[in-house]
């Protein structure tokens, strides 16, 4: 597998005008990503994630360290517009994001800031549309669709890029229940289908959950990396930097805790049912 | 409430009209204007009221809607009216007090407010059988050979297509907003002049707090859309020219020509 993302001490400062204070917000940050993980990015409010993410697609620039998206880095402005063709954002507020009137012609917005031939950026867009199961409404306004919708249009109209990696801070944090499961079965199938490389910005656990490989950060640094079954297993350290462990794995602590003996690693609820089915059985028998 | 406010006066449709190409429509308009001022007797109205009524028949757009956008110009047409019937010198037709109404006050007056009423009813014919998106395509297209000049426009069809973007958004917030500081008080109907303006203070200082947050998440997204300006940017939307667009084009020159011939006559 390729490389996709490497930083190499990463430091990050921002200075607050009225009191001349410099804040460290990231702090000797390394992180490489490899061409299609699924990776998410856990943190409290202020850990600095939202701001290694603007890292990846140059919208920030390191103040100590170097960025490299396939080994182009971020601080050369040669390599600008290509590192941004490459790595894809989608923001928080899908009303922010969306740029045209009309869903097809936002989707077009950046195939058309890349001078594409405009049949190409049909072509694109149509393609771009379908991947995220919005192509029945290309003729529609935006501000009449649901927030989920709005966002798999923002999605959409990075796919159109033909980027190799995306990065969403916080999709779904605006959005409702339904809203938020389909942009995430969105970003999954094109994580598995499109082989599209993730970086998934979030503090939903049960989101995190599904992702190959969990980094944790705290205080500008990363605290934990690894896959959800190890950085989940970990429920006091994680409780130490504010996150919560999804419900079931807290149910499984619990258990362990008054003592009985069920797996440290439950994640999901049918896991968590097999286990415990499992454990009622044995003492059956 | 406040979300019922419609934009602009598109009056969709799919008439032939409706189906031009924006850039052929917009230059049409501005020949159509001319040749409104080329007329000089009531041969050349008639004529030229045929033509437009004939338009507004093949538009679809219903003849009421089209007076209706007259309503708020009314009084400049009569105060026009009415300057040119009492200051217009010639041959005495009546008088109020000292101010002195001539015959040829008279004529002038009626060809002057018939101007006034074409050129109205012409224009926002464009406005109504025209969408915003593409009334915006067209402005940019026709711009765009000034640009060597300094025009900038580009950033004028984007700033356009923001603002239309923005406005259903704004709007609801607006109303949002406008039930929040309701709900704590806030009191928007009673009062004089003065205390309503006031009164708006609570309003407008989240939405404008609020536009600018937009206003910069905006950007940031535009930016990681590799979004530079207007150089090198392609268009998935080409307008392209079709049959209709030059018989539309061959009618109102022909029409300017036939306003051209009669001239002459006295009537």
């Amino acid at each position: 597998m390729g490389e996709m993302i490497n930083t190499i001490n990463v430091d990050y400062t921002y200075s607050h005008e009225e009191n001349q204070k410099v804040e460290l917000v990231l702090n000797n940050v390394n992180l490489k990503v490899d061409k299609g993980e699924f990776i998410t990015i856990l943190g409290h409010n202020g850990s600095g994630k939202s701001t290694l993410a603007k890292h990846f697609n140059a919208l920030l620039l390191p103040a100590g360290g170097t960025v490299f998206i396939k080994h182009m880095d971020t601080s050369d402005e040669n390599y600008r517009w290509d590192i941004r063709q490459t790595v894809g954002m989608v923001f928080q507020n899908p009303d922010n994001q969306i740029v045209a009137t009309i869903v097809e012609e936002d989707v077009a917005f950046g195939p058309e800031n890349l001078g594409i031939l405009p049949s190409e950026i049909r072509e694109r867009v149509d393609y771009a549309l379908k991947v995220v199961g919005m192509y029945e409404y290309r003729k529609h306004a935006p501000h009449l669709l649901s927030g989920g919708q709005k966002q798999r249009i923002a999605i959409a109209g990075v796919i159109a890029m033909k980027p190799e990696c995306i990065v969403l801070d916080e999709p779904t944090a605006m959005l409702d229940p339904i809203g938020r499961r389909e942009v995430l079965d969105t970003i999954k199938k094109l994580n598995k289908e499109e082989g599209i490389t993730v970086i998934l910005i979030t503090h939903y656990m049960d989101e995190a959950v599904e992702s190959d490989r969990i980094v944790v950060m705290e205080k500008g640094n990363i605290v934990m990396d690894g896959s959800p079954k190890e950085v989940f297993s970990k429920v006091e350290k994680l409780k130490e930097v504010g996150l919560d462990v999804p419900q079931v794995t807290e149910l499984a602590y619990e258990l362990r805790a008054a003592g009985v003996n069920v797996r440290q690693d439950i994640l999901t609820v049918d896991e968590c049912v097999d286990e415990l089915a499992r454990l009622i059985n044995n003492a059956e028998l | 409430m406040i979300k019922d406010i419609t934009l602009g006066q598109y009056f969709p449709g799919e008439s032939v009209i409706h189906r031009l190409d924006p850039r052929i429509k917009i230059i049409l308009t501005l020949l159509y204007i001319t040749a409104l001022f080329m007329i000089k007797n009531f041969t050349g109205y008639i004529i030229f009221a045929a033509f437009t009524f004939e338009m507004i028949y093949i538009s679809t757009v219903p003849v009421k809607y089209v007076f209706k956008g007259l309503k708020p110009l009314v009084f400049i047409i009569i105060f026009t009216a009415f300057i040119n019937i009492f200051m217009t010198g010639g041959r005495p037709l009546f008088s109020i007090g000292p101010l002195l109404a001539t015959y040829e006050g008279l004529n002038m007056a009626i060809l002057m407010t018939l101007r006034l009423l074409f050129l109205i009813i012409g224009t926002s014919l464009l406005t109504f059988t025209t969408s915003p998106i593409s009334l915006t395509d067209g402005i940019e297209k026709l711009l765009n050979p000034f640009r060597r000049i300094g025009v900038p426009a580009h950033e004028l069809a984007m700033m356009m297509t923001i603002a239309l973007r923005f406005i259903p958004t704004l709007l609801e917030e607006t109303d949002k907003i406008m039930k929040a500081q309701m709900a704590r008080g806030a009191d928007f109907e009673s009062g004089n002049l003065l205390k309503r303006a006031k009164g708006l203070v609570p309003l407008l200082v989240p939405l404008f707090i609020s536009a600018f947050r937009r206003a910069d998440d905006l950007a940031i997204a535009m930016e990681s859309r590799c979004y530079r300006g207007g150089d090198q940017r392609t268009r998935m939307k080409q307008l392209k020219l079709h049959n209709r667009d030059y018989i539309a084009i061959g009618l109102v020159i022909g029409l300017m020509i036939i306003l051209f011939l009669v001239r002459g006559l006295k009537y």
